[in-house]
């Protein structure tokens, strides 16, 4: 049995997406900027890839933007402002607990000059509006917050800050990291005060390589990537057909059963919690205590430390019986350094290294999830037999 | 310009009545790394000396990278054929030659022919003193030096004029396949690799051994060893990667044995296990990458304990060397990046805090008795469920 539970490092594509973009790459193969049918013929297919993400978004079509991916979305939104409107002031405000395509990028805009206040956060891996309220000032160009963190699930008060920030300072900008979130709640950039918005087309059933920046039509921003002018400009190179059409279609699915989809996987959720605490020694990272059920986060991501097994371990020994999970998340499971977010909720130093995530997506199954706690009841206590003595 | 490359080879000049074996080998090892390049070869012996003729089109540059790799070749000379069509002409061709390849022509020369073919109309001499003449009438600014010139330059008169200067470094050594067969310990870190490739170059083909041991060290830790035995493989030719299951023995040896011992007696079962896949594969030694002192597995002591569960020679070419020699030679042959991927290996999972750096013997003999129960029946196992990857 196969059970794949990093739906959070990538997902597996819809067939249907996956048809239509063989359709595209072997028939409707043209470039968009090109004059004859064959452009226009692709063209459509952006037009409408547009339409639709416009329509989920509740946005205008002239709004969306298409990049290679999640990291893409964030460089753009964070430098392309930061550039655009360094005359307002040279500070930014983002969390401890971002993705390193924002926290690298805000790294990298440090040393290129600009101050970054970085939001600590509470045991649950939640910022506090107090804190983000006494960390603007004037000279604040963007905040950036994520809406999903990608290694604990919890959701950020988005509206809250949003509103926030749009009272304190209407010219300050708000940027949301949405790669984790978007398909899994309903996101209004409109309603909530956000001007940017980064989403992803691997992490909900579409390809990879393609992403999206939502960028709002007063937002002043530079291009990060020249060439010949594409997208109004602001992000040149031939457009990515296939794959922005493939994006499309994955999102058009994902929200034809989203509120079914969606009560599922916290039923998932709740179900795979109760199993994994009649382990002992057993920690579920990011859960408010007054509700252990799992509200306030989101539906597909359980993070688990398991006291006295090595992560690395434990993923291997699950891979053994073809359960797939991350140590961490899988953009940090590569490096020797524990997770920033990890540290920042302040899970203990003992347990940073024994901490696994579990992502679910709407392919899980109840099956599946008894699967894996079987294979976790027969494992778990083999496994701490044998540890590294002190 | 250059259409042919002469291997010169130091070693096998005098290995007497045995000279073609090694001849052989390396031809059959320059045909082989060959074969990665692009363009065709063909590779003949004649006269003392191998020759590398390129038909049609070829990549100078990934051609002598290759070269470079095959054990056994001191020097590569590029050479320009030309026909016979007269003195003169020849003369043309060599100042032409010059201008080509000496953009700077302030050095001295010496020109120094060869006459394979007796009926050439001048003698050695005579070639020598006349080319000579038209190269000082050609290029003024050069001088002759018949002591210590800066270019010497071959004029071989043969079928057809072989023309070269210039000669490229090889890495020296002896073919591989000269020296029989060895079995490396590869563990994924910085040593092995360096120690296989030392003892390559003495003309040794490798077959190498991994233990692995899932699900403590991932599938990634195994790529990084059959990427490493690849990089031997460069040099030694294809590598045979015997890979191992180690976890049930590594196990038992964690709950049976004291753990400050662990890693010595988890060493002693791997150089068993080896030695055992290595005679019954013909390997006539072990090869390790220990240097004393490096790590409490590798003191003296340490040594005396692993190595006397062989009866086969156990060679450990780097054992007088420090790390930053070991790190050179593993830069030099490209496998430093590999080795360094932070990938968890089985010596390290369960190493003691404070393990023992001198083991004694007889407790350690002692304490492996503990094992008797089962050891031999996991390590059958082992035996009978290695796989095997050829990496090259």
């Amino acid at each position: 049995m196969e059970v794949y539970l990093d739906n959070s490092a990538t997902t597996r594509a819809f067939p249907e997406v996956a048809e239509l973009m063989t359709k595209i790459m072997c028939e409707d193969y043209g470039n968009p900027s090109s004059l004859h049918m064959k452009g226009v013929q692709a063209e459509q297919y952006l037009r409408y890839a547009k339409e639709t993400f416009a329509r989920l978004l509740k946005v205008s079509e002239k709004e969306i933007f298409f990049t290679s991916g999640g990291t893409e979305s964030d460089n753009m939104a964070l430098i392309g402002c930061a550039r655009a409107n360094d005359r307002r002031g040279n500070h930014l405000i983002t969390t401890q607990v971002e993705h390193p395509a924002v926290l690298n990028t805000m790294r990298y805009l440090e040393s290129i000059g600009y101050r970054v206040t970085y939001l600590p956060v509470n045991s649950q891996g939640c910022i506090s509006t107090g804190d983000l309220q006494r960390a603007m000032t004037p000279g604040t160009i963007l905040v950036s917050v994520m809406h999903t963190n990608n290694e604990i699930g919890t959701l950020q008060p988005i509206a809250e800050a949003g509103a926030l920030i749009k009272r304190m300072n209407p010219n300050t900008l708000f940027h949301v990291d949405a790669v984790q979130g978007f398909g899994k709640a309903k996101i209004f950039p409109k309603k909530m005060g956000i001007d940017l918005l980064s989403a992803s087309g691997h992490k909900i059933h579409g390809p990879k390589g393609v992403g999206l920046l939502y960028i709002g039509d007063k937002v002043k921003i530079h291009p990060i990537i020249h060439g010949g002018g594409q997208q109004m400009n602001l992000r040149s190179g031939t457009d990515n057909v296939s794959g922005i059409a493939g994006f499309a279609k994955a999102a058009e699915l994902l929200y034809e059963h989203y509120e079914d989809d969606v009560k599922r996987l916290y039923q998932c959720k709740r179900y795979f919690m109760e199993g994994v605490r009649r382990l002992e020694g057993v920690k579920i990272n990011g859960l408010l205590p007054e509700a252990p059920d799992g509200a306030g986060t989101a539906p597909h991501i359980v993070s688990v430390s398991i006291r006295g097994v090595r992560s690395e371990v434990l993923l291997h020994a699950l891979e053994e019986d073809g359960i797939y999970v991350s140590a961490g998340s899988a953009c940090a499971a590569r490096k020797p350094q524990p997770s920033v977010t990890l540290k920042a909720i302040g899970v203990e130093r003992e347990l940073l290294d024994s901490t696994i995530r579990f992502s679910f997506s709407v392919y899980t199954t109840m099956e599946e999830i008894d699967y894996t706690l079987q294979a976790m009841y027969d494992k778990i206590p083999m496994l701490r037999k044998y540890t590294r003595r002190r | 310009m250059f259409t042919a490359f002469l291997i010169k080879y130091a070693e096998i000049g005098i290995k007497g009545k045995n000279r073609y074996l090694f001849e052989d080998a390396l031809v059959h090892q320059i045909k082989f790394a060959l074969k990665k390049c692009e363009g065709k070869f063909l590779i003949h012996k004649s006269q003392g000396r191998i020759h590398v003729d390129a038909q049609g089109d070829f990549d100078y540059d990934e051609t002598i990278e290759h070269l470079q790799k095959v054990f056994g070749i001191s020097g590569i000379s590029p050479v320009v054929y030309v026909e016979d069509e007269g003195f003169e002409k020849l003369c043309d061709r060599v100042v032409s030659y010059i201008a080509d390849v000496y953009p700077d022509r302030n050095k001295t020369f010496k020109v120094h022919s060869r006459r394979a073919r007796k009926d050439y109309a001048k003698e050695s001499m005579e070639i020598n003193a006349d080319m000579g003449e038209a190269i000082l009438n050609a290029y003024p600014e050069m001088s002759v030096d018949v002591h210590n010139p800066d270019i010497m330059l071959n004029i071989e008169i043969r079928e057809k004029i072989y023309i070269y200067s210039e000669t490229i470094p090889g890495p020296g050594g002896m073919p591989v396949g000269t020296g029989g067969k060895a079995m490396l310990l590869l563990s994924g870190g910085i040593d092995s690799p360096v120690a296989g490739y030392m003892i390559a170059k003495r003309g040794v083909k490798i077959d190498a051994v991994y233990f692995h041991a899932p699900p403590y060290t991932s599938e990634r830790a195994k790529q990084k060893v059959v990427d490493l035995a690849k990089v031997v493989s460069a040099y030694a030719g294809p590598v045979w990667l015997h890979v191992i299951n180690f976890t049930d023995i590594q196990l038992y040896i964690y709950e049976k044995c004291p753990h400050e011992e662990l890693t010595i007696i988890m060493r002693r079962y791997m150089m068993r296990i080896a030695e055992h896949i290595a005679k019954e594969t013909h390997c006539l030694g072990l090869i390790t990458g220990e240097s004393i002192g490096q790590v409490a597995s590798q003191t003296m002591h340490s040594l005396i304990a692993t190595n006397e569960v062989c009866e086969l020679p156990v060679y450990r070419p780097l054992i007088g060397f420090d790390k930053n020699e070991i790190v050179d030679i593993s830069q030099k042959i490209d496998a430093f990046e590999t080795s360094i991927q932070p990938y968890e290996d089985c010596c390290t999972i369960f190493v003691a805090k404070h393990p023992v750096t001198k083991p004694n013997v007889n407790i350690i003999r002692r304490h492996e008795r503990n094992l008797e129960e089962r050891i031999e029946e996991l390590v059958q196992t082992a035996l009978d469920t290695k796989e095997l990857i050829v990496a090259e």
